[in-house]
């Protein structure tokens, strides 16, 4: 099975909108993944159904048995992370967004009054399309960790007993953990771009980590025809690379009014549809996906 | 008065929020613009010229093998992998390593020392007398973006008006960002998506007891759903940008709306004064 | 020698288990007698990260010199690298005992 990731550098580029067209043009199932974990949308443009959940157990977060705390203060001295303060009452407390639960604070207390435990951070959920199965994620609002979310995410699709010739992830924006945790273990990365100085920019680092895991990579350069000179820059960039363009999406009204519906725009017959379709043919024929 | 702009998903138009909104400010008052996007930072790309560069470190273990006894006791205590006891060696792997220090103070014989390495940098210019533009910019292949967030708003931290430029999503950098802030401002846009990202924001600056305002961008006058977000959780609309290819193109090449249209420097001035007012009134 | 296999249970009939540092256990063989000297639950399963690292740390200090298993991520194949420990893929095995034989007949692909 292939495993391809839709990736972008920028947020906002269309990442979600070419992931889901991918899964609607495939005329096989495919095994879907939402990676974004903090912004998840796919299931917003897929039919979902039978939707169900395990919770994720996130990052490691520290505790004060305040029976046991004599107040001295060390575990605060000794926290990197500003995590524990005392409160105007004098008590000692975690601040469970800032713990990163390394455990120094459990090494400094004399008093063994600090204990590590996991703390539930979201959601790992496994929903039913009609393009395949679509594993999912919501973190809770103010939980770090989302690099390990999508591990997670990741871990329970490989999971799925069904044969399918695919794994799609729609992979999150930016370089940091939770894109390394898309991107690894991944054949292909189709990155999506759009014309404009910051999209170009976001971009050459994304290709800079894709080189470093070795995986073959695709560009779609969506809404092309907006800023004609900043699409050149970015055909010329592609050429320099040797990254092979799959798709040129014409920037499309119609793909903002099914983005409103909230729709893919798989199903409607227009330029953008076209190009996208394209898009997918020809990474399925580079790849050796069956179409 | 620190303002920080963010949105849940990508793409809405923060960094166009964040420099046109710094820009309009520093035409009256002093102003410091920080990139906190520190992924992937934009914000520096609408101020070419002359800037200074510093690199941010993080500290992470070496260890002394003439004091080492590969007794094991760091890597026990090490919850991350980033230093392991082998046969005849204590390995580090850098890129695990959050720089919690315990590994040292684990350590029986004194034999762990910190150094530091490089995971980013922080990139400073003037482009006007009353504009100072950091951004925080984390090295490709590494991941601890909250650290050079974090960096970047100590290099820009000052008594008077700061716009912090924020990420998307809502994870540990958005946290590392938001922290601090006197106002949020979210950038949002009338989709699904765009919607879904914006409640889980807007949450996340309500649990971190930041007073919030909405700017709906690209609005085609179609904004029922996003509107009625808004009221529910009575957080005021302060400004809508509407749908319209000529400001997508301004932007897209690098220039600064205000700058070219000054109803937009009007605009964003208003944009400001109704932030601070948010805030509670304090400048 | 001691060669310690990747496995979903506890014994030698168990499913010998793809993922190197978050496999539920470690079987232990005595390559000289062919017997299995010890089973290891995996404490590490569950930890945020660095879990590689943390259980080539554990194998050196129960002395293991062989690893058999699926797949070894980046972190786990810097440390059996720096430990001089060889790993081999199970490849079509199914069970543990199936993997030490194979390992025993000379078929397996070294991986690290």
């Amino acid at each position: 099975m292939k495993t391809v990731a839709v990736m972008s550098g920028k947020g906002g580029t269309g990442k979600t909108m070419v992931a889901a067209g991918f899964a609607v043009f495939s005329q096989q199932r495919l095994l879907l993944a939402d990676c974004d974990v903090d912004a998840a949308n796919l299931s917003l443009l897929l039919k979902t159904s039978d939707t169900a959940c395990r919770p994720f157990m996130g990052l490691d977060c520290a505790s004060i048995d305040q029976s046991r705390c004599v107040g001295c203060g060390l575990c605060e001295a000794y926290c990197r992370f500003s995590a524990i303060d005392q409160g105007d009452d004098g008590v000692f407390q975690v601040n469970p967004l800032k713990c990163e639960g390394c455990a120094v604070c459990t090494l400094v207390c004399g008093e063994e009054a600090i204990t590590i435990s996991k703390r539930q951070s979201g959601e790992v959920c496994h929903s039913e399309t009609p393009q395949g199965p679509l594993y999912h994620a919501e973190l809770f609002s103010g939980s770090g960790t989302s690099g390990m979310l999508v591990f997670e995410v990741k871990k329970d699709a490989l999971e799925n007993k069904e044969k399918l010739p695919a794994f799609l992830i729609d992979g999150p924006p930016g370089i940091g953990c939770p894109v390394i945790s898309a991107i690894s273990g991944a054949d292909a990365v189709v990155m999506v771009t759009e014309p404009g100085i910051s999209a170009l920019h976001d971009l050459q680092r994304l290709v800079t980590i894709c080189r470093q895991f070795g995986v073959d990579m695709f560009l779609v350069l969506n809404k092309a025809d907006l800023d004609k000179e900043r699409a050149e820059d970015v055909k010329r960039y592609c050429a320099q690379e040797k990254i092979q363009m799959i798709g040129t999406i014409p920037f499309d009204p119609a793909v903002i009014a099914a983005a409103r519906r909230g729709e893919t725009i798989a199903d409607t017959d227009t330029p953008a549809a076209i190009s996208l379709k394209e898009a997918w043919k020809t990474l399925c024929t580079a790849m050796g996906i069956p179409q | 008065m620190n303002i920080v702009i963010a949105s849940g998903k990508g793409g809405t138009g923060k960094t166009m929020v964040s420099v046109n909104l710094a820009w309009s400010i520093s035409q009256s008052h002093n102003v410091h613009l920080i990139d906190c996007d520190a992924e992937e930072p934009n914000v520096h790309l609408f101020f070419p010229g002359e800037r200074s560069e510093q690199p941010v470190t993080a500290e992470v273990p070496e260890v002394d093998s003439e004091k080492c006894t590969l007794c094991g006791a760091c890597g026990e205590f090490c919850r991350f992998g980033a230093i392991s006891v082998l046969t005849k060696s204590v390995m580090i792997q850098p890129h695990l390593c959050h720089s919690c220090g315990g590994c040292q103070l684990a350590c029986p014989v004194d034999a762990i020392t910190e150094v530091p390495r490089k995971i980013g940098m922080i990139r400073q210019s003037s482009p006007s007398p009353s504009l100072t533009v950091i951004s925080g910019i984390l090295d490709e292949g590494e991941i601890a973006a909250p650290e050079v967030i974090k960096t970047a708003k100590k290099a820009g931290e000052w008594d008077g008006i700061s716009v912090w430029d924020g990420p998307p999503g809502t994870a540990c950098p958005v946290i590392e960002t938001m922290d601090g802030a006197d106002v949020c401002i979210l950038v949002t846009e009338s989709t699904p998506s765009g919607l879904a990202d914006l409640k889980r924001a807007a949450s996340l600056a309500k649990t971190l007891g930041i007073p919030r305002g909405i700017v709906i961008n690209r609005s085609d006058g179609e904004d029922g759903p996003t509107l009625a977000f808004c009221k529910e959780e009575n957080i005021p609309v302060i400004m809508m940008i509407p749908f319209d290819r000529e400001i997508a193109a301004i932007h897209n090449r690098g220039a600064i709306l205000s700058a070219e249209k000054k109803e937009w420097k009007e605009k964003f001035i208003q944009l400001y004064e109704d932030a601070i007012a948010i805030a509670g009134g304090n400048a | 020698m001691k060669v310690c296999i990747t496995s979903k249970g506890d014994l030698p009939e168990s499913a010998a288990e793809n993922r190197f540092g978050r496999t539920p256990f470690f079987v232990i063989y005595d390559d000289e007698t062919g017997k299995v000297i010890e089973t290891i639950n995996n404490a590490s399963v569950n930890d945020a990260s660095g879990v590689g690292p943390k259980v080539v740390q554990m194998l050196v200090s129960k002395g293991v010199n062989v690893v058999i298993t699926g797949q070894v991520g980046g972190n786990a194949n810097q440390g059996l690298l720096t430990a001089g420990i060889p790993a081999y893929a199970f490849g079509e095995a199914e069970t543990v005992a199936e993997a030490y034989a194979a390992y025993k007949a000379g078929t397996l692909t070294r991986i690290v």
